[in-house]
């Protein structure tokens, strides 16, 4: 059966070039970073080595990059340690309703240490306006987050604008750019933030790599206590071969950039254009022009996302869905709901995300083998039979 | 996978699928919100479930579930087709996944739905009275939403939202909340952090 991928936003898969980068330090080169010895600095070379580029992938100086174990991790380490270093300036922190999990729990979290949070909606796109985060800062504010692309529905988020807002008013910015750095150019001096956070896994990198970039001067408290690992701020030993992929993966994310683009683009539109045509009751979600160049996300009427996802995997193809049956909790996306989709609509959501091998003849299988699945389960549903019957009279 | 073979064996070639027009006991649960709606229709002779057709909106458990509540319904007495429970729906399907229990719930409470819709139009018969369908009003099951209020569930209390992880049963709504605290619904675009 044909295999099919279309599931950039959960994982990427590792470069070969990456991959071969890391091997040797799974294996020979096992020194540990902070040993004198030279099988350790070998390892600290390569530490650094893959520090410096990251920092050229986003326009940073190679200080300004700390390793973390993954996405998520940045981003606690982002809201947590930057808000609770200003303690005594305020304790209000400004967040997107769309934002990742980990940006609202970090968020969450801070209640207990006195914090509060302000949510600022999105419009129908799920986009942020600069003026609504100015609206939501008060004299209390520390710490504004916005994400930079929302994996969900693959919007870009206007962050150099907010940044403005937010420097303007004296409070920190930082940006969640997990789903996009690696993807789409990001250049933190032309966006203004303070910190950002990226992801290996999102762009051909290695699980468990990732970083936070903090500009210089910015303070922020350390996230892991107890080593001098990476300034002193996330103590640990260091994944060696896992920054060492995310280094190789951002050397050809530059490199790359635009070739992969110039691929997937044209699949991601005709994707696009195909599917309400062989389709119907199909809504696409997210900003239309402003978005993520290998996303396609978008709603179908009348039945539920997980269904979707199994008879895909049932014909090769990997896809994901931001239903309440696909999350264990349950629930329906956040990021729907906050953009006015209503629950019923929300739970027939579904993403494909194109990686590097999508091929042209993957699309056209897609198109194919999709539109007898959506038959097949409105032929099942009761809201189906009843949107049909309603229309009768 | 997630499913056993059977849940997807169900899932894949579903059985019963579809509407009786005549049907003498129609029962429909849950609804969009919860991800899980199913709608059942029944025809009784001589006080036994001669045939039974469902339609459902839901995941891969919910349409198995419909299908073995179908299947487990067709030829018992009225009787024993109301003792079909959840839990043994869920073991004819080879076990269901932890947080996907309440759907197995709402398969066997559309057939009970269905069959107390039957008895209504049977006791409005007798009476000389011509029965509505009284279906058209479907038995809300609304703690869906929250997997908490399934007690078997405690297991997942990391995965709740909007409460914390010290969780009560809401005494209103039977959702789950923070203990102590006023449960704001789960939709998230107002955390209140």
């Amino acid at each position: 059966m044909r295999k099919v991928y279309l599931d950039h936003i959960a994982a990427t898969p590792i470069h070969p070039e990456a991959l071969e980068t890391m091997l040797p330090y799974l294996k020979e080169n096992f020194g540990n970073p902070q040993s004198l010895h030279s099988a350790g600095q070998q390892a600290q070379q390569a530490l650094e080595e893959a520090r410096e580029s990251v920092a050229r992938l986003i326009h940073a100086q190679t200080a300004e990059v700390f390793f973390t174990s993954s996405g998520s991790e940045s981003n606690n380490f982002a809201v947590k340690g930057l808000a609770l270093a200003q303690k005594g300036r305020g304790n209000h922190i400004v967040l997107s309703s769309i934002e990742h999990q980990s940006i609202l729990h970090s968020a969450k979290s801070l209640e207990k240490f006195g914090y509060s949070a302000s949510l600022v909606p999105v419009d129908k796109f799920g986009r942020v306006t600069p003026e609504d985060v100015r609206k939501a800062i008060t004299s209390d504010t520390v710490l504004v987050s916005v994400m930079l692309a929302n994996s969900e529905v693959g919007t870009i988020q206007p962050v150099k604008e907010i940044a403005a807002v937010c420097h303007e008013q004296e409070v920190l910015f930082h940006t969640d750019a997990v789903a996009a750095v690696g993807n789409i150019p990001v250049d933190v001096t032309e966006l203004g933030v303070d910190a950002l956070s990226l992801a290996g896994n999102q762009f051909y990198g290695p699980k468990g790599s990732a970083a936070l970039f903090v500009k210089k001067g910015t303070r922020i408290l350390p996230f892991i206590d107890g080593g001098i690992q990476e300034g002193g701020r996330r103590a640990g030993t260091e994944d060696v071969a896992a920054i060492v992929g995310l280094g190789k993966a951002a050397e050809i994310a530059m490199r790359d950039g635009k070739k992969r683009d110039e691929k997937v683009l044209p699949l991601r539109d005709r994707l696009i254009q195909e599917l309400p045509q062989r389709v119907e009751h199909v809504f696409f979600t997210g900003h239309p022009k402003s978005r993520l160049p290998h996303h396609v996300s978008f709603c179908i009427e009348f039945i539920e996302g997980e269904a979707m996802l199994l008879n895909l995997d049932m014909q090769g193809i990997s896809a994901s869905s931001g239903s309440a049956c696909t999350s264990r909790a349950l629930k329906a996306s956040h990021v729907l709901l906050a953009m006015g989709i209503d629950h019923a609509l929300a739970q027939g959501s579904l993403v494909f995300s194109l990686v590097e091998g999508t091929t042209a003849e993957d699309i056209e299988y897609l198109l194919e083998v999709f539109p007898p699945i959506i038959e097949r389960l409105r032929k099942m549903s009761p809201l189906y039979t009843q949107y049909l019957e309603e229309k009768r009279k | 996978m997630i499913y056993s073979e059977k849940v997807m064996e169900h899932f894949q070639n579903p059985r019963n699928v579809g509407v009786i027009k005549d049907a003498d006991g129609v029962g429909q649960v849950g609804n969009p919100v919860c991800g899980d709606m199913m709608s059942f229709y029944i025809k009784v002779k001589d006080n036994r479930i001669a045939d039974v057709k469902f339609q459902t909106f839901g995941c891969g458990a919910a349409i198995a579930v419909s299908s073995m509540v179908s299947e487990m319904a067709i030829g018992k007495t009225i009787e024993d087709a109301l003792k079909i429970t959840n839990r043994s729906v869920a073991e004819e399907l080879g076990g269901l996944p932890k947080n996907k229990l309440h759907c197995s719930n709402l398969g066997a409470d559309a057939l009970h739905a269905a069959i107390k819709d039957y008895q209504e139009k049977q006791k409005a018969h007798k009476k000389g009275k011509v029965g509505k369908a009284s279906a058209e009003k479907p038995a809300e099951s609304e703690e869906c939403c929250c997997p908490y209020c399934e007690g078997p569930l405690e297991g997942l209390e990391a995965y709740c939202r909007s409460c914390d992880f010290e969780l009560e049963d809401c005494p209103e709504c039977g959702k789950a909340r923070k203990k102590g605290e006023e449960c704001p619904h789960c939709g998230a675009t107002k955390v209140r952090v």
